[in-house]
């Protein structure tokens, strides 16, 4: 153990700094990606159990390794480039979205002080990386050189851009109640109890990002950009082995994502619902487990995940048309009228989140 | 050549390449692409100037929203590339006296002294707890309120002019009525009818 330390006191600081902010980036990456294969083992199951089938049971215990024996199946497939296709921009694409997608994480805080950035403008950097995702789809439909592709490029685009819009003025009606950018901050401006959670005084807007947020991952029953029943697969059609992976990736990625931060900026991220009752907090043993942690942001993250499976398996999918009347004339000018009810509030100095 | 230096070369360099790129190759999809780095790589270099917010926005407005949009015009318009080609001697006249006016205007602006090394050399460094957004926000907010409001009365006036300008109405169109699609109920549809059994 000494040994070690002296070597390691031996590296100059500079490399030092670099190696430890490698070795977190590492210790946010691995569990995500495990995160992310056993996603979408739940989804098989839960929305097996939904419809009263099975699902996957096959491959090791009750199907446990089924998500790694996927993985495999992708590794060693054949990545098949289409001879008409723009193949630099073609294999780009999938790298587009799966940088943002996990560049993202970041500045996610896990629990009190567990962040790897913690930048001023939190919210901002997620805002921007998050609308930057959409370049791989389009791209990736557009070099494709197929039909049913270049149909959903478009569907995904349009689709993104409206959805951002409203997810931007849902973020600044929690940014107004916080007064801070920084994520950090947004979270300890809930503390006190489970009233001063946003949700509460925010609870449209809450339903606005989450709706928004469903939206812009592309998922049920807003796949229209996937849409198996009318464009085959959509953007990666063409797309096979890792290249379709990292799609994969990143979409679930993504989906992890929106549910931790509708976790951080709704319900108080890390912080406990017991917060503020003493007698439970104070235990001997189970004070930690009733007390603030990383265990609570992941079981909220946890929640608002299982939520898009169920959706995906009840609802059927949107016509665009309606999405788009959804999006411009139903959320859009909701958030309006919530950030307009929220500025007179703390304009009377009446902040019922404190 | 402090680490600081060393960012802002490769940033600018990638920058001014990839402007290059922009003005001079043929796909127009691979121009709208380096117009995008073009904008990530100024905005890198904006948040090293300690501007995070307008770095970040610049990335959000036009990589983000933008540049999506023209993406999007672009991959839908079959462009033929040899007709963009057509006539580029005879407009190169014209084109050649457009870029020596700007240049001039720019080293007339440039070295007029509004733009003095002086006036910009490096100032103190600020902390880690400076917010450049909260800096922006007292600005406009407190010292240009109403001017900054204005600017954004006139641009909402733009707006709204540039819809109605375009806007046509026509009347024989068929379009659905989404709001009765989605109020619709079974009664409306389906009318469950008794009958007696045949024997």
């Amino acid at each position: 153990m000494e040994f070690l330390a002296a070597i390691w006191s031996e590296i100059p600081a500079a490399v030092q700094n670099i190696i430890v902010i490698l070795l977190k980036i590492v210790a946010i990456l691995v569990p995500l990606i495990l995160a992310v294969a056993y996603t979408t083992f739940a989804e098989r199951k839960i929305i097996g159990y939904m419809q009263v089938r099975m699902g996957p049971n096959r491959v090791g215990p009750k199907g446990w390794l089924q998500p790694i024996a996927d993985v495999v199946k992708l590794l060693f497939k054949e990545v098949i480039i289409p001879t008409k296709s723009n193949r630099y921009i073609f294999l780009i694409a999938p790298m587009l979205t799966l940088v943002p997608a996990f560049v993202a994480w970041s500045v996610i805080p896990f629990a009190d002080g567990m962040i790897l950035a913690d930048i001023n403008a939190g919210l901002l950097f997620i805002l921007a990386l998050t609308s930057m995702g959409v370049y791989g789809i389009i791209l990736g439909g557009w070099a494709s050189n197929s039909k049913y592709a270049m149909l959903s490029a478009m569907r995904a685009g349009a689709q993104v851009i409206s959805y951002e819009i409203a997810m931007g003025f849902a973020l600044v009606g929690v940014l107004m109640a916080a007064g801070s950018l920084n994520l950090n901050e947004i979270i300890l401006a809930q503390s006190g109890s489970i009233f001063s959670w946003f949700i509460w005084p925010l609870f449209g807007l809450f339903l606005v990002y989450f709706i928004s947020g469903v939206a812009e991952t592309n998922r049920a029953p807003f796949d229209v950009a996937e849409g198996e029943s009318e464009i085959v697969a959509g953007f990666h059609v063409e797309y096979s082995g890792m290249a379709f992976a990292l799609f994969f990736l990143a979409e679930y990625a993504n989906m992890i994502l929106i549910s931790a931060l509708t976790s951080l900026l709704f319900l108080g991220g890390w912080l406990s619902p017991f917060q503020g009752l003493d007698f439970l907090t104070e235990l001997p043993v189970l004070g930690a487990i009733f007390g603030n942690g990383i265990h609570w942001f992941l079981l909220k993250t946890a929640f608002f995940l299982f939520f898009y499976l169920w959706f995906r398996a009840t609802f059927p999918r949107y016509r665009y048309d309606q999405i788009m009347r959804l999006g411009w004339k139903i959320l859009i000018p909701l958030t309006i009228v919530w950030i307009f009810a929220e500025m007179i509030a703390i304009g009377l100095g009446w902040r019922p989140w404190e | 050549m402090s680490f600081e230096q060393l960012l802002f070369y490769l940033f600018s360099g990638v920058l001014l390449l990839a402007g290059i790129s922009m003005v001079t190759v043929r796909n127009p999809v691979y121009a709208a692409l380096s117009l995008i780095v073009c904008f990530f790589t100024s905005a890198a270099i904006w948040v090293t100037l300690e501007a995070e917010f307008l770095g970040i926005v610049l990335v959000l407005v036009y990589v983000g929203a933008v540049m999506v949009l023209f993406l999007f015009v672009i991959m839908m318009l079959d462009i033929n590339h040899d007709h963009l080609k057509e006539g580029f001697i005879k407009y190169l006249p014209v084109g050649l006296l457009v870029a020596l006016v700007i240049a001039v205007e720019m080293i007339l602006v440039l070295s007029g002294g509004g733009f003095d090394g002086e006036k910009y050399m490096q100032g103190q460094r600020h902390g880690a707890d400076y917010s450049n957004t909260k800096a922006l926000g007292e600005v406009l907010y407190q010292q240009y309120l109403y001017p900054f409001e204005i600017a954004a009365v006139i641009l909402l006036v733009a707006i709204i002019a540039a819809i109605t300008l375009t806007l046509r109405r026509r009347p024989n169109s068929k379009s659905q009525n989404i709001d009765q699609q989605v109020r619709v109920k079974r009664e409306d549809r389906v009318r469950l009818v008794k009958m007696e059994a045949e024997k």
